[in-house]
């Protein structure tokens, strides 16, 4: 293994392997695929958790038949979603290895450690208490049982923040320091590691957005089921809408409120994914925010043929101060063509610059309709048409903002894959285009027949709407009545 | 033992459990046909792993995770070098959690069917993977001088690497059925027994042929994994009585010693190796090579020394709580959500 240093970035290159340009390319889209589409369930189960955490524990505290058929119903959405969040985490903790193993050998003595700790103390958890909650309803003393879907959102949480972790490092490398001589990056702190800067403000960032998520779905099934059926089942959706509603409006508010300090924090760690996010090509004193710009969203030269902005405004947010100089693309550019030799260190700006606008467009979608629909039932209406179909549009709002806050955030970092230490063309995997070509069809085929398969399902269940409250089966020895469990 | 070789112990000792506990699992996905004939009886079958099988599939997970921590080399060119028979494990575990979850979300014949049958391939197929993997890992798999691999999938199937697939599938079934046997009720578990005994001389021939096969070719053989090797024929040559006396818990247990016993044979005999390079002396990828620096190793022991109890501690309660065996009738028969649909309330759980 041969190992290129140039000021303290690391290339490495394998002499007797050639990698196809293809292989690069397929290798992209293979982890964009994989990765977004696991990333559409996971903050769903995230959120739904945490929702169904609380509708049990208000059943186990009132015992009142309502909330125990929110949680058993809403419970039943979130173990469809689950399974498939499961079985799609599996490819995420190999698809490194497999696609990536360059970057596994440079990363994996910094980036391994987050994603172990993560296995052992999140994902036992999860699936560990997911069983026992699933299967418990007919044994477990009540309040045992109730602690254990609680288990299962501390999992969670917990998951969320190791790979959070990982991630945020690509994004700011701390607490390592690169041995040439290796030819890898090598841990130096792994208490740095583990509370980056990065890492504590996409934590609150992604849950918050988690929780969003699971809340838009609530909101979006129940308001059809109160428009739709307006007589049946009234009471269960109407209650199971306001909790949609105030969670989803705290939590997307919070998800704001993160994101824009999270944002002022990338300015400084990593301006050129701003600028990119901003298409700000020339350093500015009092730079304007773009709203909406149409052309080309060029590099070089730059060209933009309509540009929207509020002036001064850019300035403010990220600097707190309206004269607030704010690093543009070209200078970024050259200090980095200083920096780490010749290349292109601009990503694409058409989606860094679109992908931010979509997310924070479609947060604020959801922030304002959970308001709406708050403002709404405060004064006591029925739900009426414009709202449900609102409503129902906000179940995707939250899913594609997701990607798209994850497509501006990766995409933002191109050309590193770690930033300023390794590029994305140095981390793929010494294999043909061919090989890369088969699972990447194996993959897409695949997922595609399993988001039909849940989709399917997911809409039987939620187009049924919640069963009558199960009969008791038997007394536990306590005298709490055993329920039948939730599957099988 | 320095933590780098503690590391590749702890390894060892991750894949034992994923190996033993998800073995029970695919051996009763395996099964499945076998014992069950109605969908009701390859329900209560399914049922016996119902609550635990995804967490003994986590196993797998912190396997993997530990392996890129603590032995990134390791992690990079095994899963790059064997990418089709890990693309198809990972192709076969998704296809199995949905199945194994969504086949009692509705209530169809033909969709319970189709699952069904998808349980049974896609236990089948990774267990028969994982045996080949392993046994190319310690037999020898063509690595060149960089670590990296330098064959192709058919390269990966030869004798003895069937042989090794061949193993897991025995052992696996072997396994399952004792499970079955012990955690069902009535029918499921009769015909379970029947089936384990009708595996038991196959699965002694497999294994005992594996082993030797194994320490005959092994560059210095180990008193380790002879020891492992010895477990393993001990405890399934015990199994026989065992099975006969209808002691089913022991029968389980036993088939548990031996998977374990060849995990310790395949890891003790790869030492001081993580991958056995079958091209030129001196490209094997060795423990020293693939390690991860002192720094990452001890912070990862600090973890894994404090997290582990826990884990296992929380697993062990799982099982204790699901001990009792899955029957044909009784109150916490609940064939399908809509058999829930079908009971009329009769006045819901009291308030507290």
């Amino acid at each position: 293994m041969r190992v290129l240093v140039s000021e303290g970035r690391v290339t490495i290159k394998r002499p007797s392997l050639e990698i196809p340009v293809d292989t690069l390319e397929l290798a992209r889209w293979q982890f964009a695929i994989t990765t977004i589409y696991h990333f559409l369930l996971v903050p769903i189960s995230i959120g739904l958790s945490g929702f169904v955490a609380l509708m049990h524990t208000q059943w186990v505290r009132s015992g009142e038949d309502r909330y125990l058929r929110m949680t058993r119903f809403w419970g039943k959405v979130l173990l469809i979603n689950f399974a498939l969040g499961v079985a799609t985490g599996i490819v995420q903790e190999f698809q490194f290895g497999m696609a990536w193993s360059e970057y596994s050998r440079f990363v994996g003595d910094i980036f391994g450690a987050p994603l172990a700790i993560e296995g052992l103390a999140a994902f036992f958890l999860e699936s560990t208490f997911l069983g026992l909650w699933m299967f418990g309803w007919d044994r477990l003393p009540r309040r045992i049982h109730l602690a254990t879907i609680w288990a299962v959102f501390v999992g969670t949480m917990l998951s969320a923040y190791f790979i959070l972790a990982a991630n945020a490092w690509m994004q700011r490398p701390v607490g390592a320091a690169v041995n040439p001589k290796a030819g890898r990056a090598e841990l130096t702190s792994i208490g740095e590691v583990l509370t980056n800067k990065t890492a504590l403000f996409a934590f609150g960032h992604t849950v918050t957005a988690a929780v969003a998520t699971g809340g838009a779905l609530i909101i979006g099934v129940s308001a059809w089921h109160l428009w739709r059926n307006r007589d049946r089942e009234h009471d269960f959706f109407a209650v199971s809408l306001r909790w949609g509603l105030r969670g989803t409006l705290v939590a997307a508010l919070a998800t704001i409120v993160v994101g824009h300090f999270f944002a002022q924090w990338m300015t400084t760690v990593q301006p050129m994914k701003m600028a990119a996010a901003e298409a700000l090509y020339e350093t500015q004193d009092r730079a304007p925010l773009s709203l909406f710009a149409f052309g080309g969203l060029e590099k070089s030269p730059a060209r933009l043929d309509a540009n929207i902005e509020v002036p001064r405004l850019l300035s403010f947010m990220a600097t707190d101060s309206f004269d607030g100089r704010v690093q543009g693309l070209n200078d970024l550019q050259a200090e980095y063509e200083r920096r780490y030799g010749p290349g292109d260190y601009v990503p694409i700006l058409a989606i860094t610059y679109w992908s931010f606008r979509i997310m924070i467009g479609l947060g604020l979608y959801l922030a304002a309709l959970s308001a709406a629909g708050l403002w709404l039932l405060r004064r006591g209406r029925a739900v009426g048409k414009w709202f449900t179909w609102a409503a129902v549009a906000g179940i995707f709002a939250p899913l594609v903002a997701n990607s798209a806050g994850w497509m501006f955030t990766e995409v933002g970092r191109q050309p590193w894959v770690v930033q300023g230490l390794l590029k994305t063309t140095d981390g793929v995997s010494p294999l043909s285009s061919g090989t890369l070509w088969v699972s990447l069809i194996t993959f897409t085929l695949l997922y595609a027949a399993l988001a039909v398969v849940e989709l399917w399902l997911l809409l039987g269940v939620l187009r049924g709407g919640p069963e009558p409250a199960p009969e008791p089966i038997g007394t536990s020895s306590s005298g709490d009545p055993l329920l039948p469990s939730l599957a099988y | 033992m320095d933590l780098q070789d503690l590391w590749f112990a702890l390894i060892g000792l991750l894949f034992c459990g994923y190996l033993v506990l998800e073995g029970f699992d695919f051996g009763v996905g395996m099964l499945l046909y076998v014992v069950g004939r109605s969908p009701d009886e390859r329900r209560r079958a399914i049922k016996t792993i119902g609550p635990v099988w995804d967490g003994n599939e986590v196993w797998l997970l912190v396997a993997g995770g530990a392996m890129f921590a603590a032995f990134p080399e390791w992690y990079a060119t095994l899963f790059s070098g064997y990418y089709f028979a890990l693309l198809a494990i990972l192709v076969a575990l998704i296809v199995r959690v949905i199945a194994l979850e969504y086949r009692n979300k509705h209530d169809g014949a033909r969709w319970q069917r189709r699952w069904d049958i998808g349980i049974t391939v896609t236990s089948a197929v990774p267990a028969l993977l994982w045996g080949v993997a392993f046994a190319n890992i310690v037999g020898g798999s063509p690595l060149d001088g960089d670590g990296v691999y330098a064959g192709t999938f058919w390269d990966l199937l030869r004798p003895y690497t069937l042989l090794g697939g061949l193993v897991a599938l025995l052992l696996f079934a072997l396994h399952g059925a004792h499970l079955l046997a012990l955690r069902s009720e009535g029918v499921v578990r009769e015909r379970a027994n029947r089936t384990a005994a009708r595996l038991w001389a196959p699965t002694v021939v497999a294994v005992a042929g594996f082993a030797v096969w194994t320490l005959a070719d092994a560059q210095v053989v180990r008193a380790v994994a002879v020891a492992g090797a010895a477990v393993a024929a001990a405890a399934l040559i015990a199994v026989l009585p065992m099975q006969r006396a209808g002691r089913e818990g022991w029968a389980f247990a036993l088939t548990a010693a031996a998977i374990a016993g060849a995990v310790v044979l395949l890891f003790a005999t790869l030492f001081p190796n993580v991958m056995v390079s079958s091209g030129a002396p001196g490209t094997d990828l060795t423990i020293a090579a693939a390690a991860s620096t002192h720094r990452t190793l001890v912070a990862m022991t600090v973890v894994a020394g404090f997290m582990t109890p826990i884990v296992l501690l929380y697993q062990g309660w799982t099982y204790w709580v699901f001990r009792a065996r899955v029957s044909a009738g009784g109150p916490d028969e609940v064939g399908t959500p809509l058999d829930v649909l079908g009971r009329r309330p009769a006045g819901g759980p009291q308030g507290s």
